[in-house]
């Protein structure tokens, strides 16, 4: 089975159309791989859905990383 | 009115009977049939389970990845042929003032799988599951919108939504809007993508398709005594309209030229047409007058011809009423034998063919006219192409609410 990281990396490159080398850990949604008001929203609805976890809107709000959304995840989710 | 001339300089096409342009046309003239079972979901219960569905399409050609997923698919059939004309032109905010090419493009129904994706994520996962995209992925006007946002076009961006009237108002208004001096070019036309649980459901219980399920390539049969309803086809339809000197300036390929445009509403029932046609008859007198032209000259009809029983008479009737003794002299014909009813596509997609009429002096043929209705009593071009003079074409559509809409296209 494929680790957080990977996952994450792979559903963040699906949804923003980015490229995979660019998807680091540091990489911030909006200021370095594109993603607009709404691609985040739709970011978030896929993590939730690919981890099974629901993530609280005050807490997707201040999630602008790669590594920001793996540490959630590894904290909060049943399905990783 | 202006003395501004309007031509097509573009054409754009998908439809059951091919992806492109050339690939529809040559299929139209060969008679073929793009009537097929639906697959896409379970239609087992329906009473109508076939239509007019675009085959071998991959939106990802025509749309990044990513945003493919952001927008129904009537969304992408508009964008893909939208491209197409746009490309067929050359018209691009390089050889043009971005803010002097607009875009219109409608649809009749819009986004309506998406609308039931979207409410199934509502009712069984609650409101925080819908996609941020659901409004812009359902609403009518986003062809245009993603189109103008894909090629930088700032000029008029808009979409007119009149059911099966919708392509011909956008390209009618469309021309009226170079004329108007608002803009000198306009990508016009329209998109649809409803062969979906609610759009096969909703027009089976208006009566409104046919149920030869048994045969359903022989089922759209315009004027034949056995017609029973329309077939439902998706697809998309798409003009570059540019003002005359424009296109010459620059040296445009030139179609045909967008000579008229006629409107009118029946004001007399949500659903059927009008017995005697009087509203249709209106509607076409009125392009002949805005074309500046005589009924007796034009050559071709791209009639509405949706093969539903009253729809095929009313239109004959009406016909008579607006062309005289003409009427027997006219060819008339519906490429809806072969594609179906693409309703607010409808319009665009005969347009073009409307177009290649002329550049290629052929009327195409209606099919499946094995036992003419004797009601129905004019040169229907039954089963077979016919290379004729066509100087001038008129090209109707109608729709629910009793919304009449003809184009006519001269030869150059």
């Amino acid at each position: 089975m494929s680790s957080i990281q990977e996952r994450v990396k792979k559903i963040v490159i699906e949804n923003l159309g980015a490229k995979e080398e660019d998807v680091t850990n540091e990489a911030s949604f909006v200021d370095d791989l594109g993603a607009d008001s709404l691609d985040t929203v739709e970011l978030v609805l896929s993590l939730e859905e690919e981890f099974d976890c629901e993530i609280p809107d005050d807490v997707a709000d201040n999630i602008t990383t790669v590594q920001q959304v793996i540490d959630y995840i590894s904290q909060n989710a049943k399905g990783s | 009115m202006s003395n501004r001339r309007v031509v097509i300089t573009g054409l754009g096409i998908l439809s059951p009977v091919g992806l492109t342009v050339d690939e529809s046309w040559n299929n139209i003239l060969a008679g073929k049939s793009g009537i097929s079972p639906i697959t896409s979901f379970d239609i087992s219960t329906y009473p109508c389970r076939f239509g007019g569905i675009i085959k071998g399409f991959d939106a990802k050609k025509y749309i990044k990845p990513k945003d493919v997923k952001k927008m129904d698919g009537f969304i992408h059939y508009g964008i893909a042929a939208g491209i197409e004309a746009v490309e067929d032109s050359g018209i691009s905010v390089e050889n043009c003032d971005a803010e002097r090419i607009g875009v219109s493009i409608g649809s009749g129904i819009g986004g309506v799988a998406s609308i039931e994706n979207g409410y199934d994520t509502v009712i069984n996962q609650g409101p925080k599951k819908l996609t941020p995209f659901f409004i812009p992925q359902c609403i009518i006007n986003m062809i245009s919108g993603n189109l103008s946002i894909k090629y930088g076009f700032k000029g008029p961006n808009l979409a007119i939504v009149t059911a099966c009237t919708t392509g011909t108002h956008n390209i009618g208004q469309s021309a009226r809007i170079i004329k108007y001096g608002d803009a000198d070019v306009m990508i016009a036309g329209g998109a649809e993508m409803a062969s979906t649980h609610t759009g096969m459901a909703g027009f089976a219980a208006a009566r409104a398709l046919s149920t030869r399920n048994d045969d359903p390539q022989r089922a759209s049969r315009p004027w034949d005594k056995d017609r029973d309803g329309f077939v439902l086809g998706d697809g998309a339809g798409v003009l570059v309209l540019e003002e005359y000197e424009h296109a010459k300036k620059r040296g445009a390929k030139i179609y045909a030229e967008l000579s008229g445009f006629g409107m009118s509403g029946d004001a007399f029932h949500m659903t059927n047409p009008l017995a005697g046609g009087e509203g249709a008859a209106q509607c076409m007198q009125g392009s002949f007058k805005d074309s500046e032209i005589n009924a007796s000259e034009v050559d071709y009809i791209n009639a509405h011809g949706t093969s539903t029983p009253a729809g095929d008479i009313a239109e004959t009737v009406a016909i008579k009423a607006a062309l005289g003794e003409h009427a027997n002299k006219v060819a008339v014909s519906s490429t809806k034998s072969m594609i179906g009813h693409l309703l607010g596509a409808a319009g665009g997609v005969e347009a073009v063919f409307s177009i290649l009429a002329i550049r290629d002096q052929v009327a195409p043929p209606t099919i499946n006219l094995d036992n003419q209705d004797p009601a129905c009593d004019l040169d229907y071009v039954p089963n077979t192409a016919r290379e004729m003079k066509i100087d001038i074409v008129l090209s109707n559509s109608f729709g629910f609410g009793g919304t009449n809409g003809s184009l006519v296209f001269r030869k150059l």
